[in-house]
């Protein structure tokens, strides 16, 4: 039965290296697929709009990634793995959608390095070029505040996916159908352990509480338009933010309603602060880089 | 048998590497296998879409494909990845199903499909599986997420035994 599978260490001595472990030998995880840019939609826009959602989803997936053995017991500590996995999945192609657009976006490298556009993308960009919002990049606090930061951010997620699955880009279409599965997933997990810890102990509703307080004002920047976000949107290839709020609030005033806790004030920022989305961001996005980076930007020549 | 025949048969053995019991075609996640001439002779184009955004298998079931189709006379393959339409649990073959059974593994009920926004659900995803041991339908979730992507794992009361049920999607 395990035919295929059973030796992959011969590939140690000296067999094929594509079948050395999962990943080693990398693909392009849009081999075969049309990329071409639809009629009507800025090149340079789309890569910027792609850069947007691909890098929540990295800085958000690399924040899960890191309660890797710190959860509060081994299910919850897989479901954050696989919710880490599924983002990053979704960020792979989103960079790779971004590359495929426009190629000016990608950092240059040595001549003949062997690091694809989305991993260029991902490891060699400064801070002030990522273009996620700051509720994915906030350091990590207790459980409390990853179940809010997850429940935050799927909702406006998957509220988005919905829209762009109707997209003109076929590719960006492809992405949010099958993003639209995954994140239902992800945002019951945390609509339903919100729940869990509202009406838990004291101590966990007071965590909860607290969590809810520190990152409610950041959903405001899911909610709200940047440029890009509405040029695309007129071009039919992206979504307008701000249609997302009459959804966000709902789902999200139907698990405050259950779960008894009062929806916290404001949330509704004027947009004209510097946002994640212009490459204003907090101190957390450098450290999160500083460790996400390191190792491929000590080896540019490395093959992963 | 025709060189297409014999591409979509050798193409059709070559198993899942994380659920061996189950061939990719099982699975759902071989679209397609065609046979054509290009300018440098005959070449394989076999299709195949991940079952999740994030499934960290492509690389391998692509370099099984090309393995199996060299094997089987097909010296050049080429492995698209096909995105559109998203896979689904409900593609898993009645012989995919079987399998999972008769491997310990509960088989995914038919996925939701909604029109408009996906409802929030903050009870259990589904009715509660039976046991593919035992039968009991006495089983609990012990979490929505599992070893791989695409599985839930769940607690059977009666044989006391963990099981992992692949989540319809």
């Amino acid at each position: 039965m395990n035919d295929d599978h059973g030796s992959i260490f011969d590939g140690l001595a000296g067999g094929d290296s594509a079948q050395w472990a999962f990943g080693t030998d990398f693909e392009d995880p849009l081999a075969g697929v049309d990329t071409t840019v639809p009629e009507g939609v800025g090149h340079a826009e789309l890569a910027a709009y792609c850069l947007m959602l691909g890098d929540d989803a990295l800085i958000m997936s690399q924040r899960l990634t890191e309660w890797c053995s710190r959860a509060p017991d081994l299910e919850e500590d897989i479901a954050l793995a696989n919710v880490a996995l599924d983002l990053l999945g979704q960020a792979r192609l989103l960079l790779a959608r971004a590359a495929a657009a426009d190629p000016g976006v990608v950092p240059a490298l040595p001549e003949g390095s062997p690091v694809p556009p989305e991993d260029a993308l991902a490891f060699f960009r400064d801070a002030g070029q990522f273009r996620n919002v700051r509720l994915a990049e906030v350091a990590n606090g207790d459980f409390a505040h990853v179940v809010v930061r997850l429940l935050l951010f799927s909702t406006a997620r998957l509220a988005l996916l919905e829209r762009l699955a109707g997209s003109v880009d076929t590719v960006l279409a492809a992405v949010a159908a099958k993003g639209v599965k995954e994140v239902a997933y992800h945002r019951d997990w945390a609509g339903r352990w919100f729940l869990t810890l509202a009406q838990g102990t004291e101590e966990s509703r007071r965590r909860l509480d607290d969590a809810l307080a520190g990152l409610w004002p950041l959903l405001a920047e899911l909610v709200t338009a940047h440029p890009v976000e509405l040029a695309l949107a007129r071009s039919g290839a992206g979504v307008d933010p701000a249609t997302l709020r009459a959804d966000v609030d709902a789902v999200l005033g139907q698990v405050l309603a259950v779960s008894g806790v009062p929806r916290p004030p404001g949330g509704e920022s004027d947009g004209s602060v510097g946002t994640g989305r212009d490459g204003g961001h907090t101190p957390a996005l450098g450290d999160l880089l500083a460790e996400m980076q390191s190792v491929a930007r000590a080896h540019p020549g490395g093959l992963w | 048998m025709t060189p297409r025949e014999r591409a979509v048969e050798a193409a059709g053995r070559v198993r899942d590497p994380e659920m061996p019991m189950l061939t990719l075609a099982d699975l759902g996640v071989l679209r397609g296998v065609e046979v054509g001439p290009d300018a440098d002779g005959e070449v394989v184009v076999a299709s195949i879409t991940p079952t999740y955004t994030g499934c960290p298998a492509m690389a391998t079931m692509r370099d099984d494909l090309v393995h199996r189709l060299r094997e089987a006379g097909f010296p050049r393959v080429e492995v698209r990845v096909v995105l559109d339409p998203p896979w689904s649990s409900d593609w898993i073959s009645e012989r995919g199903r079987a399998a999972l059974r008769e491997s310990g593994l509960s088989a995914p009920g038919p996925a939701r499909r909604v029109s408009g926004p996906v409802p929030l659900t903050l009870g259990p995803a589904r009715p509660a599986p039976a046991c593919p041991r035992c039968g009991s339908r006495a089983t609990r979730l012990t979490s929505e997420f599992g070893a791989t992507a695409c599985k839930a794992l769940y607690a059977c009361a009666d044989c006391l035994e963990p099981f992992e049920h692949v989540k319809e999607i």
